[in-house]
């Protein structure tokens, strides 16, 4: 069972509470943009097995949507953050690193 | 390979079984091989099975990380149909569905292929216009299916509760030749097919890196050493995306987990399968007697083969309204695996960005009836580098051209 607390009205949400909204930090490409990049940006993701960093939304709860990075394998989660970012914050990059030795974000697709 | 036969059983009876062959073998990887498929499950042995029957190419080896058709070939529900609305879905999974009905005797192995016939339940009226239209394009592709009445749905399966507070049976979208396979089976016969032609399959060897020169694959690199190839197929359903990061491409593909149970074994009381797609739940009976139960898919990536529980409470609920017999069944294992989603739903059969490799994937939910097909189509695009009319629709470029084969709208979530 996932458990996220959402940052914006700080429950504990249960994943019946969440709503996923899957690969965090894309960056949007819409019209004049190329095709492989628009193509990029609506269907390929990362998938990792691993650490990855997402969109939720509290969808029975405060309604808002909010970031989270989690472990794909073990199902660890290491924080969640605002949505009115476009990258995880130094404290949970820190708390991942700790966990996986060498871990770097990569940047956003 | 000695074969399987009335005549053998009679003679090992005389000498105490002693006779019996190991199905296949596991030797020691050799340097180089004509094609390496990666992932010895149902899709990438009859990958290299009809690679070997239609084409001659014997020179190849199945690696697998883990044990053969431990992932999601072993996971499954075992349904076959081939009931589809777009007219490239239903080609496939059709030909796949046909390849079913005689594949024992092809393979000289009994994979149990059970044409019991599959009943997928309109519960609201937009499936049942939702049924009616796949029934009438399934006439156009020929593939013999039927919309009945609740009436007939009764009568097929009597321990159904046609009047749900819920959700009401209203009708059914039926096809008397889909039905159930022995999953390990099917990946056993394939196997041991592949193996009498001389081709190697190495278990427990993780492909670590794949190699590559100018922009084409030379090899991969094992936990079992390097291993140089002419061709790569890779057929690794939920992992696709990690052996795309070591080819160096991304793919549209999400791996998510789907969970599946069966319950005590108890007397025969459903010999049809039923698909209830709006409540999520799908229920067979096995050889067994188990009640082999299948249910929605995780929202989220997910690597960890188990889902959430919300999951298996929904479906039972589900499945305890619509089947009233077996609100006191206890539940007697329960298990995930990781599937491969695309954006369209429907799989990819296709050429990549590295040359001379190939990749099979995307399957998501449905992927056990189509076994044959996936394999029959992938060893021809692997074969002659270009893909065949079965896999032609289904390449990658689809994505990029807006060519979708929209099964997700087709189908809802039950593939």
């Amino acid at each position: 069972m996932l458990l996220l607390t959402c940052p914006v009205c700080g429950v504990a949400a249960d994943e019946t509470e969440l709503a996923p909204g899957g690969e965090a930090h894309l960056t949007r490409f819409g019209p004049g943009s190329d095709d492989a990049t628009f193509e990029s940006y609506l269907f390929h993701r990362k998938n990792p097995k691993g650490v990855h960093f997402e969109r939720w939304r509290h969808a029975h709860g405060c309604g808002k949507w909010f970031h989270a990075a989690r472990d794909t394998v073990t199902l660890e989660v290491f924080g969640t953050y605002s949505a009115q970012v476009t990258e995880p914050p130094r404290d949970i990059l820190d708390r991942i690193a700790a966990k996986h030795p060498g871990f770097e974000w990569e940047g956003g697709a | 390979m000695k074969r399987y036969s009335a005549f053998a059983v009679a003679r090992e009876a005389m000498r105490y079984h002693a006779g019996w062959e190991r199905a296949w073998t596991s030797p020691a990887p050799k340097s180089h091989y004509d094609v390496i498929v990666v992932g010895a499950g149902g899709h990438g042995l009859a990958t290299a099975y009809y690679l070997g029957k239609r084409f001659g190419i014997r020179n190849v080896a199945v690696i697998e990380k883990g044990w053969l058709g431990g992932g999601n070939t072993g996971r499954n529900t075992t349904i076959i149909r081939s009931n589809y609305l777009q007219d490239p879905s239903a080609a496939i999974y059709e030909k796949s569905r046909s390849l079913y009905e005689d594949l024992s005797q092809d393979l000289n192995y009994n994979v149990m292929f059970s044409p019991r016939g599959v009943l997928m339940l309109a519960q609201t009226e937009h499936e049942v216009r939702g049924w009616k239209r796949t029934a009438h394009a399934n006439a156009l592709q020929g593939i013999p299916t039927e919309y009945i009445g609740p009436q007939r749905v009764k009568e097929l399966c009597p321990i159904m509760n046609i009047d749900g507070p819920r959700y009401p049976v209203l009708g059914a979208l039926w096809q008397p030749r889909g039905g159930t396979a022995r999953h390990d089976a099917v990946a056993w016969g394939y196997a041991r097919a592949c193996s009498a032609m001389g081709m190697d399959i190495l278990q427990q060897s993780e492909v670590t890196a794949i190699r590559q020169k100018a922009g084409q694959v030379t090899g991969v690199e094992t936990t079992k050493g390097a291993i140089t190839c002419g061709k790569l197929a890779i057929v690794v359903a939920g992992h696709s995306g990690v052996l795309a990061d070591m080819a160096g491409f991304r793919l549209p593909i999400e791996s998510v987990a789907l969970q599946a149970m069966v319950s005590e074994p108890i007397k025969p009381v459903i010999d049809v399968v039923v698909m209830a797609n709006t409540v999520h739940g799908y229920l067979s009976q096995s050889d067994k007697g188990e009640l082999v139960i299948g249910g929605g898919a995780d929202g989220f990536n997910n690597y960890t083969q188990r889902g959430s529980f919300h999951h298996i409470e929904e479906t039972v609920r589900a499945l305890c309204e619509t089947f009233p017999i077996i609100t006191r069944l206890k539940m007697l294992r329960q298990w995930g695996g990781i599937v491969d989603m695309t954006g369209d739903r429907s799989p990819i059969l296709s050429k990549t960005p590295l040359g001379n490799c190939f990749i099979n994937c995307g399957w998501g939910t449905g992927g056990f009836k189509a076994i044959p097909g996936s394999g029959w189509a992938m060893a021809e695009l692997v074969a002659r580098g270009e893909p065949g009319p079965l896999a032609a629709p289904f390449g990658l470029d689809r994505f990029r051209e807006g060519r979708f084969i929209d099964e997700s709208v087709a189908a809802g979530v039950a593939h």
